[in-house]
């Protein structure tokens, strides 16, 4: 399998990786996939008071091209409201990594982690 | 700076290189002033020769198991000689019976090809190995009928090394007058084989995972009871009705030295072989989350097969480039299915996914093993730190009682 070398840089320099507290009202917990299925992502987003991203971080149980996918995908929310993070595609995670069709399932799981994200801190909000 | 040439080669089982005594006799049969005829040409010198070499390499094939080289049929590699065998003996003795029993962690040349038979209107059992990746002999004792052929079992397995008592299992097929076929491809060379001493039928056999070359191999058919198979490539008789096709001299001759050069060495390389692989697994058993897949005792020396828990196998591959290894994880498969070898021993999605297979060779060296284990600490615990799965065993959860969102 020959990675691009966008996949190979954030694979060897993952940006964002931690974890926050998930009962942390701020923060938004997304975790997708399955470990049955050899990826598991988990995406937590921090969002502050007007409704924008201020940071993310991830951890990915998977392959390369899903390690990648969540590492961009921490760039690419941070700065975000939570309306233009819940715009970002599969498509352009995988154009911009430039996946293979094979791998296009591990852009598929980064957008359900920002997705499932959003989700946890909005529901967290309305109670 | 080591000149060590990277990656580190560690993937033995899935083939090796060509041992350079092997190659330059290889060269002395294809060239005008070689010996390139063909062994059927039965008017000149040229053929004469030509056919001289086959016979030393199917005796030297034959000596390395201790059988009648009379018993040994060319074929393109073990994937063909496992077709030979289990189709041949179907369908020569379908008036017999149509029940075929085998095992679900064979290599798939013995798998896909009693899928065949089935389609054709064959019954297959596959039989689950133990946890060990041991066949167990009541279970088979059990899953035998009136109406069995065959029973293709493979010696050494491919992915875990283990290696299965074809001694006994030979007992209770030829009590049961059951033809009985076993796969060689891994255990040749790497473990004492003694035809005379075993109740095998048919046995399959590779060159290229013994220092021979790729596309050629051998399949063992029995004379004492005699063992008949219907033909699956057919043409000018060659190998006497069992297989047609001009014999690929340089090949065989290939083949017959690396037998040749396995029999006289295994007893040695296989002591130095046990302790680079204790060394490896001493170098790794420490660890978190370690687990060893297949029998320990029961095994190829050869081979280490070694589950890091809670790290996906084809990151892990990504991680340590600079080995050549291989992994149970197959993320790139359209099913995501990880190796059905590991799954058949019981082993989860998880382990099974974080598997990685280590085999070592006749060039392999203690600096190789040394260099393996620090690498694999190292990323190990880099990709740890990436893992919410890592996360959530030490924090304490329980991960088969999470309810995941497959996809």
């Amino acid at each position: 399998m020959a990675y691009s070398d966008k996949v190979i840089d954030h694979y060897e320099n993952p940006r964002n990786v931690g974890s926050y507290d998930k009962s942390d009202e701020t923060v938004g917990t997304g975790m997708v996939g399955a470990p049955a299925c050899g990826d598991v992502m988990k995406l937590q987003i921090k969002v502050n008071e007007s409704g924008v991203i201020e940071d993310a971080k991830f951890k990915t149980y998977g392959c390369g091209s899903a390690i990648a996918s969540s590492s961009l995908l921490t760039e690419w929310v941070k700065g975000k409201t939570l309306d233009q993070a819940r715009e970002i595609k599969n498509t352009a995670i995988a154009e911009e990594l430039e996946l293979p069709p094979v791998k296009v399932h591990c852009s598929v799981l980064a957008e359900d982690a920002i997705k499932a994200a959003i989700e946890d801190y909005q529901s967290k909000q309305s109670d | 700076m080591s000149n060590r040439k990277l990656p580190v080669y560690l993937d033995y089982s899935a083939t090796t290189p060509v041992d350079p005594r092997v190659a330059e006799l290889m060269c002395s049969y294809l060239t005008p002033d070689g010996n390139f005829g063909n062994p059927a040409s039965r008017s000149h010198e040229y053929g004469w020769e030509a056919d001289k070499a086959v016979a030393q390499a199917r005796a030297q094939v034959a000596a390395l198991i201790n059988a009648d080289p009379k018993e040994i049929v060319w074929t393109s590699g073990a994937t063909e000689s496992d077709n030979l065998a289990i189709k041949g003996v179907a369908h020569f003795y379908k008036k017999k019976g149509k029940h075929i029993i085998t095992c679900k962690t064979e290599h798939k040349a013995v798998l896909d090809t009693c899928r065949q038979l089935e389609r054709e209107g064959y019954e297959v059992t596959y039989l689950d190995p133990q946890s060990n990746g041991l066949i167990d002999l009541g279970k088979l004792k059990a899953a035998m009928r009136d109406d069995t052929i065959l029973v293709s079992i493979m010696h050494v397995n491919n992915e875990i090394g283990v290696i299965q008592d074809i001694k006994a299992i030979g007992e209770m097929t030829r009590e049961r007058g059951i033809i009985f076929h076993v796969d060689g491809a891994q255990s040749a060379g790497k473990v004492p084989i003694d035809i005379q001493d075993l109740k095998v039928d048919l046995m399959s056999f590779s060159a290229h995972k013994i220092y021979g070359p790729k596309g050629v191999g051998a399949l063992y058919v029995r004379r004492k009871p005699r063992i008949r198979l219907e033909a699956q490539m057919h043409g000018g008789g060659h190998e006497r009705g069992m297989r047609s096709g001009t014999l690929a001299v340089h090949q065989i001759v290939g083949m017959g030295e690396a037998f040749r050069l396995a029999k006289e060495e295994m007893a040695a390389e296989n002591e130095r072989l046990l302790m680079l692989r204790n060394r490896l697994w001493d170098g790794l058993k420490d660890m978190e989350e370690v687990y060893l897949n297949g029998d320990l005792e029961q095994r190829v020396a050869a081979n280490l097969n070694i589950s890091f828990n809670f790290v996906e196998g084809e990151s892990l591959i990504m991680a340590v480039k600079d080995l050549a290894v291989s992994s149970g994880s197959a993320c790139t498969s359209a099913s995501l299915e990880p190796s059905y070898v590991l799954r058949a021993l019981g082993r989860s999605d998880e382990l099974a996914h974080s598997s990685i297979r280590f085999s070592f060779g006749r060039f392999s060296t203690i600096e190789d093993v040394d260099y393996a284990i620090s690498l694999m600490r190292d990323k190990v615990e880099k990709l740890r730190e990436l893992s919410p799965l890592w996360e959530m065993y030490k924090e304490g959860v329980d991960l088969s009682k999470v309810q995941w969102a497959a996809h």
